[in-house]
């Protein structure tokens, strides 16, 4: 290149490649067979996350003021594509990366020095975030759970559905209504997000847990809310701005499930490549054959493109500019990707595929989520639509 | 007490080695490179002994400007100082050349107590420089340790050796190096790899060092590569067929090839 200023570097950092050669080796230590395991029993993955939190890997992105390593979402994001390209599931521990963002943008300092030592340390969990409801899934500000405040604190009454790793986690941030609906204006106002002790309020019986029994190992559960007694002081930032709070931490998530994504779909690539290059069928491996191996080349293109837009968005967020276009893109592309490559690598294995170790039939049922949760690809799409290219909306 | 540890930094495994016909050794440039895993064991048995006993473990390497991916690895594991020899002059050493110039390092420390090398590297594998190191150095080297155990002023090491192990001791300053399963290296953490970017690698060149050409570099090599190729490829197995005398078959065999 010589002096001539570069426009564009795609070269990794050296730290972003010992971060990446580092949970490779970790992963290394937690083999296919374990993960395969705890899919059989539907068990949380402990000791991996014990491990990733030891390794002080679930802290990066606090800040170093706060016991974390003050890394950026590009860090992050290589970490967990790192973990699922190894065969593992990264959604099992990656919400105590980034949930703590509320807290971190919005919380006070009082709440913040409170909290986020703690959860840097992996001594406090904060992994759960509870916005989902029966009657308000994608349609986030219909949500009926209710606080109604007496004196200094706020009594919820409720219930949530789908709140992953609750029984995992001693802290959850809780999305409820502060002000009904038919009282707004604006609909995007008259919601609050709570820092909830969680173990505390179900050892008091304020929250019952219920799991629920889901097509892949995640510890996704129904949660229900009795007169849960919450500390005004838990409230994060200002009353009716909760709605708000929860849009300002969806780019930085967008972007760590599309490497989730993308590790998976490097793992399948990879898998098929190798089974369909040994498989000997009719006198020759079926990898020789167009039909099997042109799926799996082009599962890597599509890959390697949602890459790129993974590593735009996350640049874009890093130098503090707009990136909701780029971070849904690179959720959506690599979401698509990855079960592109799923499909492919079952198709290779034919029968095998369907055999669970092979591990290709847990992987595949664990990357469909990335299109449906946290957001569904649908609304992705109503975003870009609506939002960036100006078409009339649907809601 | 403080340690230095000895490692090369190497292609990474991945990379199909080459070999520059011209040259006659191994293409090393723009491949990825990583910490010689051999290299590792011996850091990490550095690092038991000092975790043990207190104390810091220096990282020397002499390697091209990629070996700096291995540095930090080797930062990040846990050693708390580290130096590169760098100089083009350095490129060509024999394994004598080699051993000159890491043990003028190591004299540049302000102390050791031990030397911990890779009983053999991983690419190149001849399994000499530590004990030219060592010879150079004037300390005594212990081989082939299987278990290194450290009492205040002296080394003492289980030998591997084919019928079991020896118990050799030695007064330190010392050297001793690594068989490859004598541990199972750590890999870092985040706070280590975070740390080790605020570490400064100390970069040596053969002037630094005070050696010349004809310590160092290709114009000293005693040993000359004459021709180098691809080891010649092996022909197709025998496969034998079990009707109820397969197992006869097999002993027979290796009887023939004297293996039993
Ligand atoms: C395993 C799992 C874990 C989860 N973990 C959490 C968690 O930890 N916390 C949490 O709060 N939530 C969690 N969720 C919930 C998840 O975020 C929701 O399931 C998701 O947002 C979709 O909401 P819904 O299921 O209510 O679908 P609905 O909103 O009922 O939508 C159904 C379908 O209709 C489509 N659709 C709706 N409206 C439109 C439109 N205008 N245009 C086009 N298509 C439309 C949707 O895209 C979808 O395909 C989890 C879900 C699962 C499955
Ligand atoms: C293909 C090929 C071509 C070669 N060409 C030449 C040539 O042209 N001229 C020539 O004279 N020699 C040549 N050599 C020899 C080469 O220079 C030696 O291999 C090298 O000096 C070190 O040998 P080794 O890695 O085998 O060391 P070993 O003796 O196997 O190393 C044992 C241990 O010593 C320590 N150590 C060794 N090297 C280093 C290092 N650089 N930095 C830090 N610690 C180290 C490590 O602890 C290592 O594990 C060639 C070798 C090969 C394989």
């Amino acid at each position: 290149m010589g002096d001539r200023e570069r426009g564009m570097d795609f070269a990794l950092t050296e730290e972003q490649h010992a971060i990446r050669a580092a949970v490779h080796d970790l992963c290394a230590r937690f083999p296919d067979v374990y993960w395969r395991e705890l899919d059989r029993k539907d068990e949380y993955p402990e000791g991996f996350v014990q491990e990733l939190t030891e390794g002080g890997w679930l802290g990066c992105l606090i800040p170093e003021e706060y016991g974390g390593a003050g890394l950026g979402i590009t860090e992050a994001s290589i970490i967990l594509e790192e973990i699922n390209r190894s065969g593992g599931n990264a959604i099992a521990a990656h919400a105590q990366m980034y949930v703590m963002g509320t807290l971190l943008r919005h919380g006070s300092e009082a709440q913040k020095h409170r909290y986020l030592p703690e959860i840097a340390r992996g001594a406090l969990r904060l992994q759960a975030f509870a916005v989902t409801e029966p009657n308000a899934g994608s349609e986030t500000t219909r949500i009926e759970t209710m606080a109604v405040r007496t004196g200094d604190r706020y009594v919820v009454n409720g219930q949530k559905v789908f709140i992953s790793r609750t029984q995992h986690s001693d802290l959850m941030l809780l999305l409820v209504r502060t002000t009904p609906y038919d009282q707004l204006s604006d609909k995007t106002r008259g919601l609050s997000v709570f820092l909830v002790e969680l173990k505390r309020a179900v050892a008091a019986g304020q929250i019952v847990i219920q799991p629920l029994d889901v097509m892949l190992n995640h510890q996704t559960t129904q949660l229900f809310i009795e007169d849960l007694e919450v500390p005004a002081e838990n409230l994060i930032g200002e009353e009716g701005m909760g709605f708000r709070y929860i849009i300002d931490g969806w780019n930085a998530e967008r972007i760590l499930i599309a490497s989730e994504a993308i590790g998976d779909g490097r793992w399948f690539v990879d898998r098929a490549a190798a089974y369909a290059s040994e498989r000997v069928v009719f006198g020759r491996p079926i990898g020789a054959n167009q039909g099997v191996q042109f799926p799996i080349a082009q599962a890597h293109a599509r890959i390697e493109a949602a890459d790129l837009m993974r590593y735009k968005a996350a640049w874009l967020f890093e130098s503090g500019q707009r990136c909701g276009a780029e971070a849904n893109m690179a959720k959506l592309l690599a979401s698509q990707a990855g079960w592109e490559a799923a499909n492919a690598c079952l198709d290779a294995h034919g029968g095998y595929g369907f055999v669970r170790e092979f591990d290709v039939e847990r992987k595949f049922r664990e990357t469909r989520l990335l299109m449906t949760a946290p957001i569904s690809n649908n609304l992705v799409l109503a975003f870009l639509g609506q939002n960036v290219l100006g078409m009339p909306k649907s809601y | 007490m403080h340690v230095v540890v000895c490692g090369k930094v190497i292609p990474d495994s991945s990379v199909t080695l080459e070999i520059d016909p011209d040259a006659k050794r191994m293409r090393r440039t723009d491949v990825p490179h990583e910490l010689d895993p051999a290299a590792a064991s011996a850091l990490e048995e550095a690092l038991r002994l000092t975790e043990q006993h207190g104390g810091s473990v220096t990282f020397v390497t002499m390697g091209i400007p990629d070996a700096s991916v291995g540095i930090r690895r080797a930062l990040a594991m846990g050693a708390s100082a580290a130096v590169h020899l760098l100089d083009d002059a350095f490129a060509g050493s024999d394994t004598l050349g080699t051993a000159k110039a890491l043990a003028a390092a190591i004299r540049q420390q302000p102390r050791f107590d031990l030397v911990v090398c890779a009983t053999e590297s991983s690419d190149s594998y001849s399994g000499i420089v530590p004990v030219q190191v060592a010879t150079l150095l004037g300390v005594p080297a212990l081989t082939f340790a299987k278990q290194v155990f450290v009492d205040g002023e002296t080394v003492t090491i289980h030998r591997q050796s084919e019928e079991g192990y020896a118990v050799v001791t030695a007064a330190l300053p010392a050297l001793v190096t690594t068989t490859s399963g004598i541990n199972e290296p750590r890999y870092p953490q985040l706070k280590g790899i975070m740390a080790a970017r605020k570490i400064e690698i100390q970069q040596r060149s053969a002037a630094d060092l005070s050696l010349g050409p004809d310590d160092v570099g290709d114009s000293a090599a005693r040993e000359r590569v004459l021709s180098v190729g691809a080891p010649p490829s092996r022909g197709a197995g025998r496969l034998i067929h079990d009707e109820g005398d397969g197992g006869r078959e097999i002993a027979d065999f290796l009887a023939q090839a004297g293996v039993i």
